[in-house]
């Protein structure tokens, strides 16, 4: 399985999903989220930097369902779903994940069939990776 | 010469192209050198004159070494644009502006590629590129089939765009192929059952709703209008050009900023048709990206041909088809002619301009060219 390659802005988010936190890059002065992270804030150009907590909580904005040719790995777990999270405390801030039974099962465990658009989610862990499961 | 812009100040003279396959046994260099020399032929212009080239940053033959091997003259312009198949028509539109600002006389663009036969660049993820890999293939987004289908899935659940949309689009650039002998799928005709049965490869995308992975190599010549005259062939001038990222954009996983359904089509388009005497009623025929088919309807909407939510819908009753509203893809686009990074849309906006397309509109004289959506693009408004 691919593991996330981290850069320098990227790296906090990494580091608290391997303590089990989800967190968002946001804006230490004008208090705005932004994702990915990056050096500065587009909005007031501030180089002021935190990571908040977000609940964690959100519905599913999209999702695709992957079939081979895939890379051997996730090949082996096909079909299985991809989704598209909008978190519900920072709307504009969507993360790319999976909807799975419960933490740590593989990618193909919920049935692709029954994701749908604007289904509720919440955030579990597993070996440093953010997971989703029915809220 | 400051604010008169690009318009009809320079003309496409020359086209060319290799054979499209599945496998061609010549590398790219190869392929590339014959394209750009066929093109010239067209032209009938000489290597030794050609003084500025472009290209796309992700075209493996660079400048030095197509130079050196097909003789061309001093480069005093070069350029690559990046973003894959965002960059076809930008390509163009650089050495227009080149060569209207003087900076050169003779331009030559072209695209060489060998995806048929060799590897698909996805696969080579095993290690992801830092950004924005970590935010998508741990998760098993994988191939850019799957970043677009994500778009697509959301476009259809906010728009009730259906699959037999999408099947409209497919089936458009096949019924062109069908007519076209250089298209890969020339003999292969496609129904509807056809497409409804398919393998899936991203759920909501099946086998039709991608291009074909190609071997081939493309190039078309660029001159100022003033030169034009004097060419072997009927010009087709640049009457407007645009390049196209919009603010806020990421890459081809544009699911960050406010409105993911508006990309860079939106912001080209602006650009295209504020510099241009024409508007999207005017456009007789269009090339459009079609790396996947939901790409068209998103660049429908973008370009203006429709409202927002409205490019699924476009699609009926024959929209796309020779005799429909705009006909599309003439040649048979990336989904049936030939998937060369988009460039086979140039030299097919520049037949069909000619009147030598083998699914040529009657008295066709503008030609919209666009490039990849999804990724920073570009675009072309063409006229004879």
């Amino acid at each position: 399985m691919l593991t996330p390659v981290t850069d320098a802005d990227g790296a906090p988010f990494w580091e608290y999903a391997a303590q089990g936190e989800l967190r968002v890059q946001t804006c230490a002065d004008c208090g705005e989220p932004r994702f990915p992270p990056r050096p500065c804030c587009p909005h007031c150009q501030s180089f002021a930097g935190e990571w908040r907590p977000v609940s964690g909580r959100g519905r599913v904005w999209s999702y695709v369902v992957p079939h081979p040719p895939l890379l051997p790995d996730y090949a082996e777990q096909a079909p299985y779903n991809v989704i598209v999270v909008e978190l519900a405390d920072a709307p504009r801030i969507r993360l790319v994940g999976n909807l799975v039974t419960h933490a740590g099962a593989p990618l193909g465990s919920f049935d692709p069939d029954r994701v749908r658009i604007g289904t509720r989610v919440r955030v579990v862990f597993s070996g440093g990776l953010p997971q989703w499961v029915l809220a | 010469m400051a604010g008169t812009g690009l318009k009809d100040a320079t003309a496409i003279v020359g086209i060319g192209q290799t054979a499209f396959a599945r496998q061609l046994p010549e590398d790219e260099r190869t392929l590339a050198c014959r394209a750009v020399l066929a093109a010239l032929d067209d032209a009938g212009i000489a290597p030794g004159e050609v003084d500025a080239l472009a290209s796309y940053t992700m075209e493996e033959t660079d400048e030095v070494e197509l130079a050196k091997a097909v003789g061309l003259g001093d480069l005093t312009f070069f350029s690559k644009v990046g973003f894959g198949g965002g960059g076809s028509c930008a390509t163009v539109a650089h050495l227009a502006a080149a060569i209207a600002a003087g900076q050169a006389d003779v331009g030559v663009a072209w695209r060489s590629r060998k995806r048929g036969s060799g590897p698909r660049p996805w696969t080579g993820t095993a290690v992801q590129l830092p950004t924005p890999g970590q935010w998508t293939r741990p998760f098993g987004l994988l191939r850019p089939a799957d970043e677009i289908a994500m778009l697509a899935r959301r476009y259809m659940h906010e728009y009730g765009a259906t699959r037999d949309h999408l099947f409209n689009v497919a089936l458009a650039c096949r019924n062109r192929a069908n007519q076209n002998p250089a298209a890969i799928m020339y003999d292969r005709p496609l129904t509807r059952e056809m497409y409804m049965t398919s393998r899936w490869i991203s759920e909501p995308l099946c086998l039709y709703d991608n291009c074909l992975e190609t071997d081939g190599a493309l190039a078309c010549v660029v001159v100022s209008a003033e030169r034009a005259r004097d060419c072997r062939r009927r010009p087709v001038y640049v009457h407007s050009a645009a390049q196209g990222l919009p603010a806020q954009h990421h890459g081809m996983v544009n699911y960050w900023n406010d409105d993911p359904l508006t990309g860079p089509a939106w912001t080209a388009a602006r650009h295209l048709w504020k510099h241009a005497d024409l508007t999207p009623e005017d456009v007789d025929v269009a090339q459009i990206y079609d790396a996947f088919t939901a790409l068209v309807p998103l660049s429908l909407e973008g370009y203006g041909f429709c409202g927002r939510g409205e490019g699924g819908a476009f699609t009926e009753q024959g929209a796309l088809e020779i005799g429909g509203r705009l006909p599309l893809n003439t040649g048979g686009g990336g989904l049936s002619e030939a998937y060369v990074h988009g460039f086979n849309l140039i030299n097919e906006g520049v037949r069909q301009l000619r009147g030598t397309s083998t699914a040529q509109v009657p008295g066709a004289a503008t030609c919209l060219v666009t490039a990849g959506e999804g990724v920073p693009t570009s675009a072309l408004l063409l006229r004879s």
